[in-house]
């Protein structure tokens, strides 16, 4: 489904990537890990167009997007979230979540001027789907609030429903345990075993909570220093070397 | 909003448009210093509406707005004075123009934000000033003299409530929450499958078509023209509404155009003091209300249901 082939970054004289290779196939959900800096974040950026590659092929179900502008990308079905939420935040939570359907709901700009029959059928499916999808995160309750009252875990939540409004085939999840306590990380797992069935979605997650990625993710990619130094079950990655030296220093090996 | 909604509020619009009417026409009430301040009002709430939509709601600071209200104004003269255009379609054809000046020069300026998106559209809008200063066709400096003057009241007020409702209807479509999606955070946007180049240069010439709009009706009630008029100032008045009215608020735009129209001319008397205390005032509203008058928040048309009672039966929600 997704292919990235010898991707590289270069910021100035800097490889913030280099020579990245990694494949996500259809169903997948597969954990992207590494120590502070390492690049996950940079991976992300080029997956969707807000950099693009200074060199490299990505693929996306058998097409190169490396370049595309990232509403393209996202329209062709890749969507994310983001380290720092980065919600509207002087919309509301319903409105957040229509704005995903942007790329594939939507009527003319005639029918925005005139508020004519399109204009009311369309807004009530909007409508519908919106709240359809906040009910399954368990906001509807919020629908009118705005989206920078909500506290953070539903914020957080709040940008994977608008997320999956945009319809993506991958799905892109940064940190969504970021700043969650073990009871909320335990939900949010349950949550993406969840969506990843009804909306029949691949995930590709950056995480540092352990628990959660070894918990939920079939196979990992370790990132250090913009290159992939490992790949393979939880299992393996938990017993490779070259992983614990990453995380904890090359003394950890030997002690 | 409910039928009942819409009966209330365009049958205030009526009452406020035949009260004023007759008001000028009928009963002499209104002397004519009093009638220009009137049009001056409608062309000021439209162009800080039209303004508010590229600052307020789509967050891109543009300084240009008095070009295109030229571009508007001189389009329209020279087509009701030298091709004998009906009134209403020269001022429409002044809009068309202008929103295509807006898009020639949005699309360069647009890549740009903040502070040097404000420097380069207020380098344009000199720039359609000097062109209009160095055409001899439309008079140069002197500007175009003897435009048949036909704006009047309920032309004004025409197409003052069509700017409003229109660019208040497009806010609450999804092409108007794509614009304040922009405004909230352009990088977010883009990743939600917005095309952000093409939703900022859609609200920025939009702007520019309603400035033309309020150039034409400028252009036909005052019956003279010059670039001078549409100098910086011009821009820096409609944003001083917007501001002043609350970014992304249409209910503060209208206030802020309608206020600071009044407010100018009733201390006329004073003279040059008059700038004095408007500048106070100025101050004042961004140290105790930065916000602007109305934040973002607008009137709801839902204040005419406690003006009407229910008479029982089902309640609209």
């Amino acid at each position: 489904m997704f292919k990235a082939k010898k991707v590289s970054k270069m910021f100035g004289g800097l490889a913030a990537i280099k020579d990245l290779h990694l494949h996500i196939e259809p169903g997948e959900l597969v954990g992207l890990i590494g120590p502070n800096g390492a690049g996950k974040t940079t991976a992300f950026n080029l997956m969707t167009g807000v950099y693009s590659p200074t060199e490299g092929e990505l693929c996306f179900v058998g097409e190169n997007v490396a370049g595309l502008k990232p509403y393209i990308i996202t329209n062709k079905g890749i969507a994310r979230t983001f380290q720092n939420i980065r919600l509207f935040k002087s919309m509301s939570v319903i409105d957040n979540v229509k704005v995903g359907f942007h790329g594939h709901i939507q009527y003319s700009l005639f029918s925005a001027f005139f508020h004519g029959k399109t204009y009311r059928t369309v807004e009530t499916e909007m409508e519908n789907r919106a709240m359809h999808l906040l009910q399954i995160f368990n906001l509807q309750d919020k629908r009118d609030e705005l989206a920078s009252n909500l506290p953070y875990g539903e914020q957080r939540r709040l940008e994977i429903v608008r997320a999956l409004a945009a319809k993506p085939k991958l799905l892109l999840l940064d940190e969504p345990a970021a700043g969650m306590n073990p009871q909320e990380t335990k939900q949010l797992m349950a949550l993406i075993h969840k969506i990843r069935q009804d909306f029949q979605l691949t995930i590709l997650l950056i995480e540092h909570d352990m628990s959660l990625v070894m918990g939920i993710c079939e196979r990992l990619y370790v990132l250090d220093y913009g290159r992939i130094i490992a790949e393979g079950t939880p299992e393996e990655i938990k017993n490779n070397p070259k992983v614990i030296e990453a995380y904890l220093g090359e003394e950890a090996l030997h002690a | 909003m409910t039928k009942k909604q819409i009966l209330v509020l365009s049958s205030t619009l009526f009452f406020v448009w035949f009260v004023v009417y007759m008001a000028t026409d009928v009963w002499g009430l209104i002397n004519s210093f009093q009638q220009v301040n009137i049009i001056w009002a409608g062309i000021n709430v439209i162009l800080a509406v039209s303004l508010n939509l590229v600052v307020g709601f789509t967050g891109q600071l543009a300084l240009g707005h008095a070009g295109f209200m030229a571009v508007g104004a001189y389009t329209s003269a020279v087509l009701t004075m030298h091709f004998g255009i009906p009134y209403v379609l020269a001022i429409l054809a002044g809009a068309v123009m202008a929103f295509f000046m807006g898009i020639v020069i949005g699309l360069p300026t647009l890549r740009l934000r903040g502070d040097y998106l404000a420097i380069a559209t207020l380098g344009f809008g000199e720039i359609i000033r000097g062109v209009l200063v160095n055409i001899d066709y439309v008079g140069g400096a002197a500007g175009i003299n003897g435009i048949a003057k036909i704006t009047n009241w309920t032309w004004t007020y025409i197409f003052t409530i069509i700017t409003v409702v229109l660019i208040n209807n497009f806010i609450h479509s999804l092409h108007g929450k794509a614009c304040i999606t922009i405004r909230d955070d352009e990088v977010a946007s883009e990743l939600m499958g917005i095309n952000t180049t093409y939703y900022k240069t859609l609200a920025f010439s939009m702007g520019a078509f309603f400035a033309g709009i309020a150039g034409g009706l400028y252009a036909h009630y005052f019956f003279m023209i010059q670039p001078a008029t549409f100098a910086l100032q011009k821009s820096f008045d409609a944003l001083v509404m917007v501001v002043l009215g609350g970014l992304g608020s249409i209910t503060g735009a209208v206030l802020a155009g309608l206020g600071v129209t009044f407010m100018n001319a009733a201390l006329i008397e004073l003279g040059a003091f008059r700038m004095v205390i408007y500048s106070v005032l100025l101050i004042l509203v961004m140290m105790f209300r930065p916000q602007g008058l109305m934040g973002n928040k607008e009137f709801s048309a839902r204040v005419f249901d406690r003006i009407l009672p229910k008479r029982g039966g089902k309640d609209d929600v």
